[in-house]
């Protein structure tokens, strides 16, 4: 029975020793959070920074745009996170939250662009659509034959919505309301459409965010989660379906999928990054000054993000699916980021 | 006597639907459990038929003319040349040196084969070894994704092959001649997680597994046990004890993400704990097995017979003797069974782990309680993610090991049981 008790002693003292011992460690890898959208491409710069400096390889949360604001905003010191990315510019009430939490000193840095793709398996007929008619498929509520009054969506296939498009029914597989490329879809696609629909367009501004922001609820549109290799999956298996996802996973299935063209444009790198595709966003992440040098390898990492091997036309970041910036407009970030320029709060006006 | 004979005749006249009943609810059951075993049976071919890839690694095995020249280098202890040399270099001449087909002007090409870190192992090992400098060296690389893409899945449409006709016929032609080879994944177990497929690994998110059910089971067991022991033994029956017993059992059936909240407002917001560790990881699954194993820590406490107790106080033991003597050593096996049950349950956990940082991308492989460290299951969520097809073999080769880990726990604690378990 000795021996019985004895390990049983030993393991609740480990366990107390364990619970008890909670040292504060200065912390010297560097933490960065912010969106699933930017985390394939940080990631991959991590890692290679990580590899090729002296420096441990920064760790990386997903937690989507608006959730690593909020972490970055929180405070200053080794708890809080060094660097967000954003799938959106900061808002700003995001600004104004940092400030009154003392993170006074904010680099920003605008590293590329991502687009939005309405895709299908390369069996099915592809799309050749407008953003008005896109909006057609896909609102919750549409203008009725008359045009004076908003109905629930009627349409059931997509030649119901204009007879160019394909004589099949409406089934879009996308991102749910939680995520960065929803938001995104909505307010660069939808809200796009609608502007376009005269009395939509005349309606006062709250009700009219209201019908734009709207996806059908009917069957029609399918929330699919976040993630999207799941859709990609699906496309393969329903000729059918299409599905809405970002630009990099088009990119990785180009063998099996195809994308539709939208306003006349493909999805291709050039238009997207000279903004002639319509449905496509900028990417940003933003570093807290004060860290800098407190956590050792910010700047490093900074220089790393805004080199030419990274992130310009034919750097590593463009083989995972980045769409860089224009070179002047690259230059330029590189200099304001390795420079630690800090933002005032105008821009965002 | 007629009455009676209708009542026998009513029995046989029933006779057969009694037994169409019985046949109908046994092949209700039946039924019930093919279904169930062939839920089972897709679930695991789905994942071995795409997983088992992910066990085998390609390689290209090239004789490298570590040539100062090409390198600009002369001096590999001097961290400034090492920065500026050209590792990538030697790589192409080799390739090209092993493919007479392939031309100079190919090199960039050819370069594309190389995984994207084999420069980065090259410099590594001519740092670890100056004197290689000069020579020509025999060293094994990984392959590029896409390589180990085409030689695994050229035939599977799934795939898309992002190689050129050149590059798969100079691919095609090393294969061949046993440049390029597959063998046993050793970097799956050996390396943390990456970005490329290729040079991903799980050992980091085992490592990091290892050391949060360590945290967990250090606290919950004794902390489990000594409430258990407390509640069945000591406590009086009142309105307290009721309150906490109702409490326990609502525990149980708590959803885990609500302690994965707690986690962070509690350890994270309240006590200053760092995000991703396992020590926080630790806490937050102790928080979540606890009402298991109290639960299954009393069963076995209360499935010790009375006679027991009674003989030991009839000798005059204590109330502690008779508990540490003789009911705790009786209701161990059961204890431990509950525990390695709420262990494995634990181990299989992403959604607690969510909220204090656990589900993140994480190279270095933990070193201790205090680093940042995911686990199994989000390592497979975050491969289930990407967008690099490579990688969903990765997850399902993932999912085998996590797999191997559970079943191997539940036969502990089946083989515990029958071991240790008496009958009365």
């Amino acid at each position: 029975m000795i021996k019985l008790k004895t390990a049983f002693a030993s393991v609740a003292v480990a366990g107390a020793m364990a619970a008890v011992s909670t040292p504060t460690l200065a912390r010297d890898t560097i933490n960065i959070v912010g969106s699933s959208t930017v985390y394939p491409f940080a990631t991959v710069v991590a890692e290679r920074f990580g590899r090729n400096t002296d420096f441990p390889t920064p760790k990386l949360e997903s937690t989507g745009s608006g959730g690593g604001l909020k972490l970055f905003c929180q405070g200053i010191g080794t708890q809080h996170p060094d660097i967000t990315n954003a799938s959106r510019r900061m808002k700003p009430s995001e600004f104004k939250n940092c400030q009154s939490n003392g993170v006074k000193d904010i680099v920003e840095v605008k590293i590329g662009s991502d687009g939005i793709v309405i895709a299908s398996s390369k069996k099915a007929e592809n799309l050749d659509i407008s953003l008005k008619h896109l909006f057609l498929a896909l609102a919750k509520e549409v203008p009725n034959k008359a045009g004076d009054k908003l109905i629930a969506n009627p349409y059931k296939n997509w030649s119901e919505v204009d007879s160019s498009l394909p004589n099949k029914p409406i089934v879009v597989m996308g991102p749910p309301p939680t995520s960065g490329t929803r938001d995104a879809f909505v307010e660069l696609a939808m809200e796009g459409g609608c502007g376009e629909i005269a009395m939509i367009d005349s309606m006062e501004k709250k009700a009219k965010e209201q019908v734009c922001h709207s996806i059908r609820e009917d069957g029609a549109f399918i929330e699919a989660g976040e993630n999207d290799n799941l859709i990609v999956q699906k496309l393969n298996s329903d000729t059918s379906a299409y599905g809405i996802f970002g630009y990099s996973f088009l990119e990785e299935n180009s063998g099996t999928l195809q994308a539709a063209v939208v306003e006349g444009k493909e999805p291709t790198i050039e238009n997207i990054s000279s903004d002639a595709y319509p449905v496509a966003r900028s990417l940003w992440f933003y570093v807290k000054k004060a860290h800098v040098g407190v956590v050792p390898g910010i700047a490093e990492y900074v220089a790393e993000f805004t080199s030419e091997s990274t992130w310009g036309n034919n750097g590593y970041l463009v083989d995972v699916g980045l769409i860089p910036l224009e070179r002047n407009a690259r230059m330029q970030a590189a200099k304001n980021a390795t420079s630690m320029k800090t933002m005032t709060g105008e821009e965002l006006m | 006597m007629t009455d009676q004979l209708s009542q026998a005749e009513l029995v046989r006249q029933s006779l057969k639907r009694r037994y169409r009943k019985e046949w109908r609810f046994r092949t209700y059951g039946i039924l019930a459990i093919g279904v169930a075993i062939l839920a089972l049976v897709i679930l695991f071919t789905d994942i071995i038929s795409k997983g088992y890839t992910g066990f085998l690694k390609t390689t290209v095995t090239l004789e490298v003319p570590l040539d100062p020249e090409l390198m600009y280098l002369d001096d590999p202890t001097d961290p400034e040349q090492i920065r500026m040399a050209d590792f990538v270099a030697p790589l192409q001449q080799a390739l090209l040196n092993e493919l007479p087909t392939a031309e100079k002007g190919d090199r960039r090409e050819l370069g594309r084969l190389m995984n994207s870190y084999a420069a980065n192992q090259l410099r590594d090992q001519l740092q670890a070894n100056p004197d290689w400098l000069g020579t020509t060296r025999t060293m094994t690389f990984l392959a590029n994704t896409d390589v180990e893409v085409y030689v695994k899945h050229k035939d599977d449409e799934a795939y898309s092959i992002k190689l050129s006709d050149q590059q798969q016929r100079w691919v095609d032609e090393l294969v061949d001649r046993g440049v390029v080879e597959s063998s046993f994944n050793d970097v799956f177990f050996s390396s943390g997680d990456s970005r490329d497929p290729s040079n991903a690994g799980i050992a980091g998110a085992i490592v990091g597994s290892l050391l949060t059910m360590l945290v967990t089971l250090c606290l919950s067991f004794p902390i489990g046990v000594a409430a258990a022991i407390y509640l069945e033994e000591f406590a009086p029956q009142n309105r307290w004890t009721d309150f906490i017993e109702v409490n326990i059992n609502n525990l149980a059936a708590v959803p885990s993400i609500i302690f994965g909240l707690l986690g962070l407002a509690v350890f994270i917001n309240l006590f200053g704990m760092p995000r991703s560790v396992p020590m926080v990881g630790g806490l937050v699954l102790t928080l979540m097995t606890l009402p298991t194993i109290i639960i299954s820590s009393r069963a076995s406490i209360k499935s010790v017979p009375p006679s027991i107790r009674e003989a030991a106080e009839g000798i005059g033991a204590s109330k502690m003797q008779v508990v540490l003597h003789h009911v705790l050593p009786l209701a161990l096996p059961g204890m431990l069974t509950g525990s390695i049950i709420g262990m494995a349950q634990a181990l299989g956990e992403t959604a607690p782990l969510l909220l204090i940082g656990m589900v993140a991308f994480i190279v270095d492989v933990p070193g201790g309680f205090f680093e940042s460290a995911t686990v199994m299951p989000v390592q497979i969520f975050l491969w289930a993610g990407s967008p690099e097809l490579a990688f969903i073999e990765r997850a399902s080769a993932a999912i085998m090991v996590l797999l191997a880990f559970l079943i191997s726990m539940n036969a502990l604690a089946i083989w515990l049981r029958k071991r240790l378990e008496r009958r009365w």
